[in-house]
């Protein structure tokens, strides 16, 4: 732990205004580079100050780089704290929000709006059901197979579940048109910011701050499910009513993300224990930090995404890239600790 | 009256563990339930807690029908010290203890300052004050043992259940954690715990549970309950007890035959 209770505040401020750096370099990168004066400017002059200009600059903070911004951080808000919310309630630091299948889910709910050629819209509300659907499976056999050990048993039923989706999946691209339709869906599966738009976000964000806000009230409570079950419940909490109404906002959270960005893997995993390793366990302290964290390495991502190479990168990549070796380390350090 | 049991039948839906145990715990007195592994202890405790739903008979709780209530309301009145914690991530003591609070909480409260000072107060009653910034996995196990002991003082329930609180811990460990639960029954506590060692019952129990089979063989005064005949009997091999003179007068150990 680097971060004490009481010096916590402070890091949360310092780490709000590292995002702010990051949000004003990633405005100011990319094939169109833009001055900080620039963007100072455009600001000024979008708060009501001074007249409104209609050039370039303006095009590019306020339609092109602004949205797909604010998209990046609040998916990356929402995948981190979905993950450290639910690696406290499965009481395992290498669960995310694909365990529980929401992001096969939310893939097939995708793919067969793409085949129905829905609009946009559509296609996002589809994968947003997909998602919660297959949530709901999981947790509906977690409900049914009483006796085997109840956390085991949910992994195992999203693992499966999300295999299931995930044929369906399959299934829908070798049907669908080679041209039009399977570029998009693949380009989909990746996931992607470039095509969000302010109307999508103004969407997804506020199920994604309705996903949120349960876990902000019960986030003391969370901390209690880390404990066995038995322990828990002697000690008064209705575990599997808490267990629910945590992996339920979780889900809400994580498929308004996937929603709109598509399936970005890896963050919910990594980030809640880089917020750990920084604050400690206690969800109190996780939450906020993982929210700043998420966020600043969305932000990240999507950034060298889009300025590194000619042409875009799916940020599923580079997570990736940063997630599996982040991940393995986290297996060896879990295997030392444990005797 | 804390704890009591009226012809309680104990299980699982299709097994039957135990039938028809009275049992009624005291004020401020230790409780020890003796018996062969697979006797039915745990089975027992986690009815006992409402963790199981008793098959038949009934469990009560300051003379209310432990399943008329919900679960704060059982934690209030009765803790569970368990083995060993199954504590996910590395809390530190003091974070650990502070959930002892949880049944006084409302769902969406933090632990309030006076919270956090009543859980300090019980891991300083307990000797290990010091340790309380210190990570869970990162302590001795007899320390970490006495912080469950802390955390089951923090709840302030009057009545605790503990399931081999002395497994796994060498002798030193073990005599502190036995003096502790002997210190918080004289403060009033009914405490009721099991172990697998009968010397642990001479050294601090008021009265002795013999469980075999999910039978009361025999309920009473310890000396009385666990004669050489009574555990050779349960135990399935030859049992001596002698009194074995100490500094502090003659204490009274129990002695397995060598195997044949």
């Amino acid at each position: 732990m680097l971060i004490t209770r009481s010096r916590l505040p402070l890091a949360l401020v310092l780490g709000i205004a590292f995002l702010a750096t990051l949000v004003v370099g990633s405005v100011a990168m990319g094939a169109y580079p833009l001055a900080p004066g620039d963007i100072a400017r455009v600001i000024w002059q979008t708060l009501g100050g001074g007249t409104p200009s209609t050039d370039a600059a303006r095009a590019v903070v306020l339609e092109i780089r602004g949205p797909r911004i604010a998209a990046a951080l609040a998916v990356g808000m929402a995948l981190g704290v979905a993950g450290a919310a639910l690696q406290g309630v499965f009481r395992n630091p290498l669960v995310s929000p694909d365990i529980l299948g929401v992001s096969s889910g939310c893939a097939l709910g995708a793919v067969v709006g793409i085949l129905l050629g829905l609009p946009l819209a559509a296609m996002q509300g589809l994968a947003f059901a997909g998602g919660l659907a297959a949530a709901g499976l999981v947790l509906a056999i977690g409900a049914r197979v009483r006796g085997a050990d109840p956390v085991l048993t949910l992994v195992l039923a999203g693992v499966v579940v999300g295999s299931l989706f995930s044929a369906g999946v399959a299934f829908a691209k070798t049907i669908a048109d080679p041209y039009n339709q399977l570029p998009a869906i693949t380009f989909w599966l990746l996931g992607s910011f470039a095509g969000v738009l302010p109307r999508d976000l103004a969407l997804a964000l506020p199920l994604m701050l309705l996903g949120i806000a349960p876990l902000i009230a019960l986030r003391w409570r969370v901390d209690v499910l880390a404990l066995s079950e038995d322990e828990a419940r002697a000690l008064g909490l209705d575990v599997h009513r808490l267990r629910l109404v945590v992996i339920a906002a979780a889900t809400l959270a994580t498929a308004a993300a996937v929603a709109i960005a598509g399936i970005i893997g890896w963050v919910g995993l990594v980030v809640p224990h880089a917020a750990r390793l920084l604050v400690g366990p206690a969800f109190a302290r996780v939450l906020p930090v993982a929210a700043i964290l998420g966020a600043a390495f969305m932000l990240v991502v999507d950034t060298l995404c889009r300025v590194v190479a000619p042409t875009e990168i799916p940020p599923g990549v580079i997570t990736a890239l940063v997630g599996t070796p982040a991940f393995i380390a986290l297996l060896a350090a879990s295997a030392r600790r444990s005797p | 009256m804390t704890l009591a049991t009226h012809g309680l039948d104990f299980g699982y839906p299709r097994r039957v563990v135990g039938r028809g145990l009275d049992l009624a715990m005291r004020e401020g007195e230790v409780l020890c339930v003796l018996g062969p592994n697979g006797a039915g202890k745990t089975t027992l405790f986690r009815t006992l807690l409402g963790l199981l739903p008793a098959l038949a008979g009934r469990v009560s709780l300051d003379g209310r029908d432990l399943a008329s209530l919900d679960r704060a309301q059982v934690a209030r009145a009765l803790a569970y010290v368990p083995q060993a914690s199954g504590i996910a991530f590395d809390f530190t003591l003091q974070e650990v203890v502070e959930m002892g609070r949880a049944a006084h909480l409302g769902a969406y409260a933090q632990p309030s300052a006076g919270d956090r000072r009543g859980a300090r107060a019980a891991l300083e009653r307990l000797g290990i004050g010091d340790l309380a910034d210190r990570p869970f996995g990162a302590v001795s196990g007899g320390e970490r043992q006495l912080a469950l002991l802390a955390r089951a003082l923090a709840s302030e329930a009057r009545c605790m259940v503990m399931d081999e609180p002395t497994a796994h811990l060498d002798f030193a460990n073990q005599s502190r954690v036995l003096r502790e639960i002997a210190r918080m029954a004289g403060a009033g506590i009914a405490i009721l715990l099991c172990s697998h060692d009968p010397d642990h019952a001479f050294a601090i129990a008021d009265r002795a549970l013999l469980l075999d089979r999910g039978q009361a063989l025999a309920l009473g005064d310890a000396a009385g309950v666990l004669t050489a005949q009574n555990l050779t009997r349960v135990y399935g091999v030859t049992i001596h007890v002698a009194d074995v003179p100490t500094a502090a007068g003659p204490r009274r150990v129990c002695v397995p035959a060598a195997a044949a």
